[in-house]
């Protein structure tokens, strides 16, 4: 059987993939896939503790499934904003987009 | 010798026949069943592309009849080898990349492409237990999988470095993710109806008999639905009237314009084959898969059935695609977000409400019956009468204009 | 300590998973980080099939491949200017956040490492699916229903924000 620990220190590793994209990129739409990276890490996370602690409730699953919703939600409308930022500023460079600067 | 026989009259057995043979020639057991994956693996490749070979000349020759025309009849008898020849053409062909083509990705898609189709085929039963993979979410993974098929024709729109092909994978994707909802919304009504998402179990659960002699098709309990399904089906296999993806007249090809040879063959073959596969599933999910008489007894006669199923869908498919004339995108895609969605979702309602009513198994399939039939004709009046209504105001506007519409 | 086959399965994947995962983050062509996050989602899919859930595997394909990363490949493509790969990809902090995820990483290994994990799976029940179907209309019926109305607004809100004025 695989460790338990392993699924961790993968689901900590994508994480931390995830929050160096969503850190570093330039552009929205790659921060959007550092974000969702990020997402799946807490996904691999709950399944795992779902199945190697208490499988015969579903609660890590259900809650994973709630993860999925809101990841759907989240990229239509952040994509639908990328996309209504570009056609107004002819940009979707995060560095440029700082109208509300002072 | 009998033991021969028994295969022969129930197919299900072959697997485990197979794998107590090998366990007999001495392998361990996790060796016998990694042998017996890949060889059912390599059987359903094969199944799958020697199929295709046949349809693709049979859709020839019946699109060519339908429109008075002869069709294939020169390589071999009433052209048979077509296909073959075909096969040896574009492999001869020169390979063409494009210039300023994004190579890896160029090359991958046509492969994606081919691969999706081929682990779509995997959860179609063809005969009473006789299916590659007997998934417990079949349906899902159906829906999940052919989905992938935008992502390939993406691929191929994006790297190909060219306006029409990009084009072209536009409308892939707003074509294939719309249409895939109406296609969703039935198999959840049939999903409702049968408790499962297995493809094996759907088609053992239509082997119910109302009034002892009407068989319990879920496309005679729910004919609106196949309907829904059928039209759905013409979308998402890219067949006319809903070919926008390859309208030569508006976008050259669409998203394949630029491949050629070989890798231009494989999304050809992604084009029959999934056809094909949609024709098995429609046949599986509405049409009872593999039941018939005498199929409890002798179970081969399930593989026959569903053969004689899918066939008579799929012809039904080339019979439309022969037919009828491309519509124009915006018509397509008003088509199905203001008529398709909302009657898919009238199904299911229409299931989830009659199959919860305290009253006897015949009578639900009688009242669910007689309300879809109601739902569908009500569906074909108001759509009629708008088109009407359309005509009219178009011939009052301008009289000189009065085309035909 | 001798590796059994699912083992070997499980390194595969992950090694799959967290290549695509890094190449989503470096890949210096738009397009190219959204073809390998298909790749690393499909990786995560096939983890989610190894722990046995087979609904959430193949829901993972379903929205996060066939909608989610199809969706930013859409976006990618319609803001075509900024994926030439002619410009720098990362901004003025990539190195301090670089550092920082490393030591994230390197935190929560240390911290994992100090307690200790199952290492043998519980047996799972059959119907996991009925179950997951039951436990939406039961215990989680409101976070169900508010997650409904979640998806609605924000399909709503979509069509609004990118609709042509």
């Amino acid at each position: 059987m695989v460790p338990l620990s392993w699924y961790l220190i993968v689901a900590a590793a994508l994480f931390c993939i995830g929050l160096y994209g969503a850190l570093s990129r330039r552009n929205a739409v790659a921060v959007l896939m550092g974000i969702e990276l990020i997402l799946n890490a807490i996904n691999i996370n709950l399944i795992a503790f779902n199945r190697y602690i208490t499988p015969e409730e579903v609660s890590g699953q259900v809650f994973s499934i709630f993860v999925l919703a809101v990841a759907a939600a989240e990229a239509a409308v952040g994509l639908a904003l990328i996309i209504g930022i570009y056609r107004t500023r002819d940009s979707v460079n995060l560095e440029e987009l700082d109208l509300l600067k002072g | 010798m009998g033991q021969l026989l028994e295969i022969i009259k129930d197919p299900a057995q072959l697997g485990p026949w197979f794998h107590n043979l090998l366990l007999s020639l001495g392998l361990s057991a996790e060796l016998a069943s990694l042998v017996g994956d890949v060889i059912g693996v390599l059987l359903l490749l094969i199944m799958v592309l020697t199929s295709a070979i046949f349809l693709i000349w049979g859709e020839r020759k019946i699109a060519a009849r339908l429109q008075d025309r002869v069709g294939p009849n020169r390589a071999g008898p009433y052209g048979l080898l077509q296909t073959m020849a075909d096969i040896v053409k574009l492999l001869t062909k020169e390979d063409v990349t494009p210039a300023g083509a994004d190579r890896v990705s160029f090359n991958l898609a046509p492969a994606l492409s081919v691969m999706q189709i081929i682990m779509v085929a995997a959860i179609i039963p063809i005969g009473a237990g006789v299916v590659a993979v007997g998934l417990n979410v079949g349906l899902l993974y159906f829906v999940a999988f052919s989905g992938l098929a935008a992502m390939g024709a993406l691929m191929a729109g994006w790297s190909s470095n060219n306006k029409y092909a990009l084009l072209g994978g536009f409308r892939v994707v707003a074509q294939l993710l719309s249409y895939e909802i109406p296609l969703i919304f039935t198999l959840l009504a049939v999903v409702l109806l049968s408790g499962t998402m297995n493809t094996n179990s759907l088609a053992e659960a239509q082997g119910v008999r109302y009034f002892g002699f009407i068989p319990g098709w879920y496309g005679l309990l729910m004919p609106f639905a196949f309907v829904i399904f059928f039209v759905a089906a013409l979308a998402e296999g890219e067949r006319a009237p809903f070919d926008l993806l390859e309208a030569e007249s508006e976008i050259v090809a669409g998203f394949n314009i630029e491949y050629s040879g070989m890798k231009f063959a494989w999304f050809f073959l992604q084009f029959f084959v999934n056809s094909l596969i949609l024709s098995a599933l429609a046949a599986t999910v509405f049409l009872g898969g593999w039941q018939g008489p005498f199929v409890d007894q002798i179970p081969v006669l399930g593989i026959v059935y569903f053969s004689i199923k899918t066939l008579l869908v799929l012809f039904a498919l080339m019979w439309v695609r022969a037919t009828y004339p491309r519509l124009r995108i915006d018509q397509m895609m008003g088509f199905c977000w203001k008529v398709l969605v909302p009657a898919a979702l009238v199904t299911v309602l229409l299931a989830a409400v009659i199959w919860k009513l305290p009253v006897s198994e015949n009578i639900r399939a009688v009242l669910l019956s007689g309300a879809n039939i109601v739902a569908l004709v009500a569906t074909l009046g108001i759509i009629g009468a708008q088109l009407r209504k359309r005509v009219q105001r178009r011939q009052t506007a301008t009289p000189a204009a009065t085309v035909q519409v | 300590m001798a590796i059994t086959p699912q083992q070997v399965v499980f390194i595969l994947l992950s090694v799959l998973t967290l290549g695509c995962g890094l190449m989503v983050v470096l890949s210096r062509n738009l397009f190219h980080s959204a073809l390998w996050l298909v790749g690393s989602f499909f990786g995560v899919a096939a983890l989610y099939g190894l722990l046995e859930a087979e609904f959430l595997a193949v829901a993972q394909i379903l929205i996060y491949i066939g909608a989610i990363a199809t969706l930013i490949v859409f976006a990618t493509m319609l803001t075509r200017g900024m994926m030439l790969g002619r410009m720098k990809m990362s901004n003025f902090q990539s190195g301090i956040s670089g550092v920082v995820a490393i030591l994230l990483l390197g935190l929560l290994v240390l911290v994992l490492l100090q307690v200790s994990w199952p290492t043998e799976a519980l047996p799972v029940p059959d119907d996991t699916i009925a179950m997951i179907g039951n436990a939406f209309v039961s215990a989680y019926v409101i976070p169900f229903e508010v997650v409904s109305v979640l998806l609605l607004v924000a399909l709503v809100g979509a069509i609004m924000i990118a609709r042509e004025r």
